[in-house]
């Protein structure tokens, strides 16, 4: 089959690997229709994710359709065309027990502080992803959900992450009737945030970016003032005067490792690795929010230490709540979302390119060129 | 007179725009204002349906000595086998998870010392292939640059990351650099004592 390969830093290709094989009686293989490049792909493409080895094949964000089940799934059949989940989760540990499905403790052998992501690193597991033309998928009576009838492609590959991630990272914030949210970054995490913070009664929503296309699109998709931190001279005193210096009441933090805005705190963690990433939004969030406040963290760091300005976040008293998304939980009321209108993931596509041409289509993403906010991957498979 | 702001007295702020005027302007708006209607309230469920048939899951079958945490009490039932460790790399990543724990900084710096050394393992092996490991995939990064319109969406516009976006080349083709250098100097040192 062709899969998406790992190089090395800033270097993949599409090669020819083996059709994925049944490891274990719960397991699926899923011949992949569509997949999409996250925003948190683009820390492996850089070399940022300790134990990234050669030859792997990155994408959690895939849906497809059933090729072979094992002999233990009660669940699926062949043909039926499922969503799956970014997390590798058991469903029976401890964690996944209590709905913590992405902190399951019975997929990674490698680290105990995060669960199981396909395609992420030899941290989260160990598993290949989704952008080939075939994907082993563990627990297939757990994790994968036929996709509804009336859902399109393009809205049930975007809800295996991006959308229930941004969702998530709203709830993170806690937001009550008429709070001001704050949140940084207008990729797909932050449009989904922005977009979900109204639903839950948000007063006020401001969207902080420094690409003014994806801020254009803050305004069209998710109706949110925007600041472009590159006009301002200090984001923090720009926050405190729109509120009246009181600071927000909720801040979230949609971007992770590779925040820009901060030269030193970029050239130590993107481009020199000396930290788990860039928190410079996270700083941001947190010095902007008011006192008493909640910062919610849906951006994805790296397991080393960041220089995050934890004495702030101490002496203001936050509530800072953050995880990786438990995405299957998410579901249900995403979908009525969808179907209601109240959520629209396919207007955050920008590109949809064949699988050969993924080299072009990360460099592209990561390089932020034509107006890129959300990529779309095809298998010839499919 | 000064004027007062917001945080210096106890009232809340008005809300700018009103609950009905957010509802007409925002379609959904409050339809989760209950924490109830949210998914991930309370953070914790206990015995939530899962799907989960079993206790514990069947054990994966092991087919080579699996790397682990040693924070784990046991192998987890379940695993990736991509990409199994090899070579002076997997040595050095063996012994990252055999000795330090994920709480200590050398675990994660031998680690990714481990993924440089396999990578330039690769690409040092791709050049006895058909398809050579190049410093740069230079095809694809033209092909984006001219698609993408790479001059267009980078200057004139409001970015913070064009500040630093040239130093990706440098980061990738440092390494190359160094190592042809080292190369070209071991080779003279070796053929200078013929």
């Amino acid at each position: 089959m062709q899969a998406m390969v790992y190089r090395g830093p800033f270097k993949i290709r599409v090669e020819e690997k083996d059709v994925p094989r049944i490891e274990h009686p719960n397991d699926a293989i899923i011949r992949v229709a569509l997949a999409a490049i996250c925003g948190s792909d683009l820390h492996l493409y850089h070399g940022m994710m300790p134990d990234t080895r050669i030859g792997t094949t990155f994408g959690h964000e895939f849906i497809g359709v059933v090729h072979e089940v094992g002999s233990s799934v009660q669940h699926l059949k062949v043909g039926d065309r499922v969503m799956v989940p970014f997390n590798v989760y058991c469903g029976s540990c401890y964690f996944c027990a209590r709905g913590l499905y992405s902190n399951c403790h019975n997929v990674n052998p490698n680290a105990t502080a995060v669960g199981g992501i396909y395609g992420y690193s030899h941290t989260t597991g160990g598993y290949d992803g989704g952008q080939a033309e075939y994907v082993r998928v563990p627990f297939a009576d757990v994790g994968p959900t036929i996709i509804p009838d009336w859902m399109a492609d393009e809205d049930a590959v975007l809800l295996t992450d991006a959308v229930a991630t941004g969702y998530f990272g709203a709830e993170l914030g806690g937001i009550r009737e008429g709070d001001t949210v704050v949140v940084f970054g207008a990729g797909p995490v932050g449009l989904v945030a922005a977009r979900s913070a109204w639903l839950m009664g948000a007063g006020r929503v401001i969207v902080v970016d420094h690409l003014d296309y994806r801020l254009e699109k803050a305004r069209e998709f998710a109706y949110a003032e925007t600041l472009n931190f590159t006009q301002v001279d200090d984001v923090v005193v720009f926050m405190k005067q729109t509120t009246d210096y009181l600071g927000a009441d909720v801040a979230i933090d949609a971007v992770g490792a590779e925040a820009d805005g901060d030269l030193v705190q970029t050239l130590t963690s993107s481009k020199l690795k000396m930290q788990g990433g860039s928190p410079t939004a996270l700083n941001w969030a947190i010095d902007s929010v008011r006192k008493g406040g909640t910062v919610g963290v849906a951006g994805a760091y790296g397991p080393v230490f960041s220089a995050v300005k934890f004495g702030d976040a101490m002496n203001k008293g936050l509530t800072l709540r953050m995880n990786q998304t438990p995405v299957k939980r998410e579901w249900p009321r995403l979908f009525e979302h969808v179907r209601n209108g109240y959520l629209v993931p396919h207007e955050i596509v920008t590109h949809r390119v064949p699988l050969s041409e993924i080299p072009e289509a990360y460099h592209l993403f990561s390089a932020k060129l034509d107006n890129c906010i959300k990529v779309l991957v095809e298998p010839a498979a499919a | 007179m000064t004027e007062v702001h917001r945080p210096y007295v106890a009232d809340k702020p008005a809300q700018r725009e009103t609950n009905e005027q957010l509802r007409a302007r925002i379609p959904g708006w409050g339809v989760d204002l209950d924490p109830q209607d949210r998914p991930g309230y309370p953070r914790e469920q206990p015995g939530i349906e899962t799907g989960a048939h079993w206790e514990l899951p069947e054990r994966q079958e092991e087919t080579y000595p699996r790397e682990r945490s040693i924070e784990h009490g046991m192998l987890p039932p379940v695993f990736g086998t991509v990409a199994p460790l090899h070579g002076v790399s997997g040595a050095i990543k063996r012994y990252a998870y055999a000795r330090y724990s994920e709480g200590r900084l050398a675990h994660w710096l031998l680690l990714i010392v481990g993924d440089r050394v396999e990578a330039f393992g690769a690409h040092v092996r791709s050049f006895a292939t058909l398809h050579p490991d190049l410093p740069v995939k230079v095809g694809a990064v033209v092909a984006a640059e001219v698609h993408g319109e790479g001059l267009r969406s980078r200057f004139g516009q409001r970015r913070s990351d064009v500040k630093h976006q040239w130093l990706d080349p440098v980061v990738v083709l440092a390494p190359w650099v160094v190592s042809g250098w080292v190369g070209y100097r071991l080779t003279k040192a070796v053929l200078g004592r013929r």
